[in-house]
C-alpha cells in the first residue's frame, strides 16, 4: 500500500481501506528502512506523525475532515517547523529548533496533512547534487552511488523511493526542478509571489519560490492550492485568487501552441535526452499541439545573471546567522570578531562561504555598478524574452537538465560544471515564472525530465498540460526496484 | 586669515507609531530588555519584514510640511554590516530613493534676519538595538527593544555657517516634528538625536573643506559645543600645517571634546541593495492629499498669523510658536483677556495681545526655565495668568505689583484675587489717597523739592520712588505721574 500516489491514498483512506495511523506507521516504517541507503531525511517527526495521524482518523470518523486530512507528506528542512529542528542542511542550524511554523506548514497542517519528517538539502539550498548538506549526501534512489539532484534531493528522493507520496521543496535556480528530473518524480516551482516565503529559510529572496515534490501533477495539484495564497507575512506574497488547479487537470489541449526555446535545443543537451524530449512533444501533437520554435535571446546569459544576483541576496541573507542570538556559536570566543568569525566560518560549509563571498564581491563599492547592476539589467531582458513569449505560445516545453544523474563527488571540485545543472532552469526563477518537470523517460536506465514553462500565475495550465501527458504514459509510475514494497517495508 | 564653517546636519527623529516600521511589535520606551522584540526584529530564520505604512505617512507628513517633493515611488534598501545591536547583518534603510527630497525649513539668526536651510532628503529606517556593558563584567547585553523602530533621517544641505545656525536649524526641526505629532522630540531618551558633517574653508574659498561627522550628539547645548570645538580643532590642524582626515568623530560632553572613531579608510563598505523582501512604496496622489488634509498650522504659518492679526513682534510670534503647547497656551490667555472663548470672532486688542505676550514669553517663560518644567506643567494654568494679566489691565494692580502676585502664585498655587486681597495689594486708585502721599512726600524732602523746582527734572524720578515707597507700591503709576507733576510744578 506503500506506493500509491497522493490522489490514490485519498480516496482509498476514505473508502476505510486503511486508516490513516496504518498508512502513517507504514511510511515510517519504510523512511527508517531507507534511510541508511538514502539518507533523505535530517528528522523523522514520528510521534508528532502520529499524533496528528490519530487526529486525521478523528476527523475522518466524525465526517469533518477536508479533502487532504490524513495525507502524509515531507517537508523540506528549510520550512520552519514548531518545537522541530529546523537545519536547512547547516551545521550553522543543527542546534536550532524554530520557534514558529512557516506559513506554508501552518496551512498545510490546518488542512489536516501528516507530517512525516524533515528532508535533506543542500546546505541553505546551495547545491544541485545534496552534496553541500552538513549530513552528508542523499542517493538517488535510482542507482545508490549516483546524485539526486539538489537543493531539493532528500524531497525527490523520498518521493522517488515512495517513502513519502509527496514533499515540499523550494526552488531558487532550479532545486526542485532539477532533482525532481534526477529521480523521475514531478516538481512544480510555481510563479514567485504564489506561495508564501514566510518561514522558508531565505537564500535569495527574490528567486526562492516554495513548490512541491510528487508523483503526478494530480497530486501536486491537490496540495497546492492548500499552499498558495496571499499572505500578509510576506510583502512578496501576490494577493491574487487561487484558482481550482484540480479543476482544470483534464482541460483537452487541442490548440495548445507549445513553444521550443531554440537556445535549449543545442551544444550541452546530451543527445539522447535531447531525443526523449521530441519523443514527449510527439505525445503532445497528438493530443493537438502544435509546435513552434521561439527565440528567447537573453536566455544564455541567466547562469552568470543567477550567479550575481543570487550571491549577492544570500552575502546579505545570511549575515544574520552571527552566533549570537541562535544558531551555532563558536567555543571561548576572544571577543566579538572572533565570535562572528570562528562562529560563521565553522558553522557554514565550503559553497556557502564560497557564495557569500562571490556576493560581497559583488555589492562592494566599485564593482556593484559592474556586476549586480548589470545582471539585474539582463534580468530584465530575460523577463521580458519570457513574456514576449508566452504572448505567442501557451507553455514553453524542453528539458530540465542537460543529462541524467551523476556520480556523487564527480562535479565538487568543479563549481562551473555544477552551477551548469541548472542551466534550462535558472530562467524562469529569473523571470518569476511557474514551471514544472515531469518524468518522460530513461536514458541509461536513468529518469529524464520534461520541464514545462507558463506565464505568470499560469500553474494552473501547467498542471493540465502535464497531467494530460501523465494520462498517456506512465514514466510517471515507474520507481526504482530497490525500493518496490517487497524490498523496503 | 579668517575661516567660515560649513555645517550640514543629519537629525534622527523616531516616529512616533504604536508598533515598529516592520513588525509588530510595541515601540514603547523603557520596557525590560528585549520585552518588545518579537522573532521578526530578532531577525529569526525565516521572518519577513512587512511595512507599517503609518511610518510612511509621518514621513509624508513631514515632506509636506517642509516643501519637499514626496516621492511616489521609493524604495526600501539593505545597509550591511556586522553589529550585535543589529540582528539581521543589515539596516533596512532607504538609500537611492528616499520617500522625501529636496524641502527647507527657514530659521531667524542672532541679527534677526531669515535664513533658508535646505533639507536633501528624508528617508526611512529602522532603529537598531543597544549594547549594555554595566554591570556585565567582561560581557555585553544586547537589548532589542528599539530594533526596528521607525526613524525618519533628515539631511540637510551643508548651509549652516555656525554653531547658532546649526542649533538654530535643528531647533526648528524639533519643533516641526512636534507639532507635527511624528516625533515626541525626547532627546534624553534618544528619540530626538544628531550628526553634524563639520567643514572649514578659507573666507571667500569655493570649495569645501575635508568634513568631520560628528555623532550621536543629543542635546541643543552640545550641538553647540560640539561644532564649536570641532571647528577650533580643525583650524587649529590646519594653521599648524597639517591637513584635516575625513573621519567619525565622536562628541565626549564631560571633556567637553570630539575624538577620533574611524577614519575613512577603516569606514564600513554598506553594499547597498534593494531589500527584495520589499516592494517598492507607491504612493498615489490621493494616499498624499489625504495626509496634507491632516497637516496642522505649522509653526511658521501661526507665527506669521500672530503678527498679523495680533500685532506681535515677529520676535514674540517666533518664541511663542517655538512649541505647539506653548503656543496654545498663549493663545488662550489672549482669548480670556478679549472676553471670547474664540479668538478668531474675538480678537485681543493689540495692547492685550502684547501684554499677554509678554507675560507669556517673559516672567512665565522664565519661571519655566528655572524649574525646568514644560509649558504643560505650568504651575499657572492660562486660566489664571488670564486673571492676573486682568487685575492690570483694569488696574487693580500695576504691573510691578503684578510680578509679586504672579510669584504668589507660583509659589502657592492660588489664583490672582485670592493673593491681591490676602496680601492687600489693590492699587490706590483715590486720588485724595495718593495727593495726601505726595504731600507728606514733598514736606519730608524741602531740599529735594527746592532742587527740582530750580530745575533738576531728574528728581522726579525721586518723588516717584519716595511715594511708592510710602504707599506700599500700590499707587496707581499713571496717576501718581500726573498728580506728582501737578504738585511739584506747585
Amino acid at each position: 500500500m506503500h506506493t500509491f500516489t497522493l490522489a490514490e491514498l485519498a480516496k482509498k483512506l476514505r473508502a476505510k481501506e486503511f486508516s490513516v495511523t496504518e498508512i502513517t506507521k507504514s511510511l515510517l516504517g519504510r523512511i527508517e528502512a531507507s534511510q541508511s541507503k538514502l539518507n533523505a531525511f535530517v528528522t523523522v517527526t514520528a510521534d508528532s506523525a502520529l499524533a496528528q495521524a490519530q487526529a486525521a482518523d478523528a476527523a475522518l470518523a466524525s465526517g469533518k475532515a477536508g479533502p487532504l486530512t490524513g495525507l502524509p507528506l515531507a517537508h523540506k528542512d528549510i520550512f520552519c517547523t514548531r518545537g522541530v529542528k529546523t537545519s536547512c542542511g547547516s551545521r550553522m542550524l543543527d542546534n536550532f529548533v524554530s520557534p514558529y511554523d512557516a506559513t506554508v506548514v501552518e496551512k498545510l497542517n490546518a488542512a489536516g496533512m501528516v507530517t512525516l519528517g524533515k528532508t535533506n538539502m543542500d546546505e541553505f539550498a546551495m547545491g544541485s547534487s545534496n552534496e553541500t548538506s552538513y549530513y552528508g549526501p542523499v542517493k538517488n534512489p535510482w542507482d545508490l552511488s549516483l546524485v539526486p539532484g539538489g537543493s531539493s534531493g532528500g524531497s525527490a528522493a523520498a518521493v522517488a523511493a515512495r517513502v513519502s507520496p509527496i514533499a515540499t521543496a523550494t526552488d531558487t535556480g532550479g532545486s526542485i526542478r532539477q532533482p525532481a528530473s534526477l529521480c523521475g518524480v514531478t516538481g512544480i516551482k510555481p510563479t514567485y509571489g504564489r506561495v508564501s516565503r514566510y518561514g522558508m529559510i531565505a537564500f535569495a529572496s527574490s528567486l526562492d519560490q516554495g513548490g512541491l515534490i510528487s508523483q503526478s501533477a494530480e497530486d501536486a495539484a491537490m496540495v497546492l492550492g492548500a499552499m498558495a495564497g496571499f499572505d500578509p507575512r510576506d510583502s512578496t506574497s501576490v494577493d491574487t485568487p487561487v484558482p481550482d488547479y484540480l479543476g482544470t487537470l483534464n482541460a483537452p489541449l487541442a490548440g495548445l501552441k507549445i513553444g521550443l526555446i531554440k537556445e535549449f535545443f543545442d551544444k550541452g543537451l546530451d543527445a539522447n535526452v535531447e531525443k526523449l524530449i521530441r519523443e514527449a512533444l510527439k505525445v503532445y501533437e497528438k493530443l493537438g499541439a502544435t509546435l513552434v520554435d521561439v527565440k528567447l535571446p537573453a536566455l544564455p546569459l541567466s547562469v552568470p545573471t543567477y550567479y550575481v544576483v543570487a550571491p549577492a541576496e544570500c552575502s546579505s541573507n545570511l549575515a544574520r546567522f552571527d552566533g549570537v542570538r541562535y544558531g551555532y556559536r563558536c567555543k571561548d570566543p576572544k571577543d566579538l570578531v572572533d565570535l562572528y568569525k570562528r562562529s560563521r566560518g565553522e558553522g557554514f560549509g565550503a559553497e556557502v562561504k564560497r557564495r557569500i563571498m562571490v556576493g560581497t564581491y559583488v555589492l562592494s563599492a566599485g564593482y556593484f555598478d559592474a556586476y549586480y547592476l548589470k545582471a539585474q539589467r539582463v534580468r530584465q531582458l530575460i523577463n521580458q524574452d519570457f513574456r514576449r513569449a508566452f504572448d505567442e505560445v501557451d507553455v514553453l516545453i524542453g528539458p530540465t537538465a542537460p543529462d541524467v544523474a551523476f556520480a556523487i563527488g564527480a562535479k565538487m571540485s568543479d563549481p562551473i560544471q555544477m552551477y551548469l545543472n541548472d542551466i534550462y532552469t535558472i530562467g524562469a526563477n529569473l523571470a518569476g515564472v511557474p514551471a514544472i518537470s515531469i518524468p518522460c523517460g530513461f536514458v541509461r536506465g536513468l529518469p529524464v525530465g520534461l520541464q514545462i514553462a507558463g506565464a505568470h500565475f499560469a500553474e494552473g495550465k501547467l498542471l493540465n498540460v502535464a497531467h494530460m501527458y501523465q494520462k498517456e504514459t506512465d514514466w510517471h509510475r515507474q520507481m526504482p526496484a530497490a525500493f518496490k514494497p517487497e524490498k523496503l517495508s | 586669515m579668517s575661516w567660515e564653517t560649513v555645517i550640514g546636519l543629519e537629525v534622527h527623529a523616531q516616529l512616533s507609531t504604536k508598533s515598529k516600521i516592520f513588525s509588530g511589535s510595541p515601540t514603547a520606551y523603557g520596557a525590560p530588555p528585549n520585552s518588545q522584540a518579537s522573532l521578526v526584529d530578532l531577525a529569526y530564520p525565516g521572518v519577513l519584514p512587512v511595512l507599517n505604512m503609518e511610518a510612511v505617512r509621518m514621513a509624508v507628513k513631514f515632506g509636506l510640511a517642509t516643501g519637499a517633493s514626496v516621492a511616489p515611488r521609493s524604495v526600501f534598501a539593505r545597509k550591511n554590516y556586522f553589529y550585535p545591536d543589529l540582528p539581521k547583518g543589515y539596516q533596512i534603510s532607504q538609500y537611492e530613493l528616499p520617500v522625501v527630497a529636496g524641502g527647507h525649513l527657514d530659521i531667524v539668526l542672532d541679527d534677526g534676519t531669515k535664513k533658508r536651510v535646505g533639507i536633501t532628503r528624508a528617508h526611512l529606517e529602522e532603529d537598531a538595538g543597544k549594547s549594555l556593558h554595566e554591570g556585565l563584567p567582561k560581557q555585553s547585553g544586547i537589548d532589542l527593544n528599539r530594533a526596528g523602530t521607525p526613524l525618519i533621517e533628515i539631511v540637510s544641505e551643508p548651509d549652516m555657517r555656525s554653531a547658532r545656525e546649526a542649533v538654530a536649524y535643528l531647533k526648528k526641526v524639533h519643533t516641526l516634528v512636534r507639532y507635527l505629532e511624528i516625533c515626541d522630540g525626547n532627546m534624553q531618551e534618544g528619540s530626538f538625536r544628531c550628526d553634524a558633517n563639520v567643514s572649514v574653508r578659507r573666507a571667500g574659498a569655493e570649495k569645501f573643506g575635508t568634513r568631520a561627522e560628528i555623532k550621536n550628539i543629543n542635546s541643543f547645548r552640545f550641538v553647540e559645543k560640539a561644532i564649536n570645538f570641532e571647528v577650533a580643532r580643525q583650524i587649529d590642524v590646519i594653521e599648524s600645517g597639517g591637513k584635516v582626515v575625513q573621519e567619525t568623530r565622536l562628541y565626549d560632553p564631560d571633556k567637553g571634546e570630539t575624538r577620533s572613531m574611524r577614519s575613512k579608510e577603516e569606514a564600513n563598505d554598506y553594499r547597498y541593495f534593494p531589500d527584495p523582501d520589499l516592494l517598492p512604496v507607491e504612493l498615489d496622489a490621493a494616499m498624499i492629499d489625504g495626509v496634507r488634509a491632516t497637516l496642522p498650522e505649522l509653526p511658521d504659518q501661526k507665527a506669521a498669523r500672530f503678527v498679523a492679526t495680533l500685532g506681535l513682534s515677529e520676535y514674540d510670534a517666533g518664541v511663542l510658536t517655538s512649541s505647539k503647547e506653548l503656543a496654545a497656551y498663549y493663545e488662550e490667555v489672549a482669548k480670556l483677556l478679549a472676553g471670547g472663548p474664540d479668538l478668531a470672532n474675538n480678537t485681543p486688542s493689540k495692547d492685550l495681545a502684547k501684554l499677554a505676550a509678554n507675560w507669556v514669553a517673559g516672567s512665565l517663560a522664565a519661571a519655566l526655565n528655572e524649574h525646568n518644567l514644560e509649558i504643560t506643567e505650568s504651575r499657572i494654568d492660562a486660566q489664571r495668568l488670564a486673571g492676573l494679566l486682568a487685575r492690570i489691565v483694569d488696574n487693580t494692580i500695576s504691573g510691578k505689583i503684578a510680578k509679586d502676585v504672579f510669584e504668589a502664585m507660583w509659589a502657592e498655587g492660588k489664583d490672582a484675587d485670592a493673593i491681591i486681597e490676602s496680601k492687600g495689594l489693590k492699587q490706590i486708585t483715590d486720588t485724595g489717597a495718593i495727593e495726601k502721599a505726595i504731600d507728606e512726600v514733598m514736606a519730608k524732602n524741602p531740599g529735594q523739592l527746592a532742587d527740582y523746582r530750580s530745575g533738576k527734572d531728574k528728581l522726579f524720578g525721586f518723588f516717584v520712588g519716595q511715594v511708592m515707597k510710602a504707599t506700599g507700591g500700590k499707587a496707581n503709576p499713571a496717576q501718581l505721574n500726573e498728580l506728582l507733576k501737578k504738585k511739584l510744578a506747585g
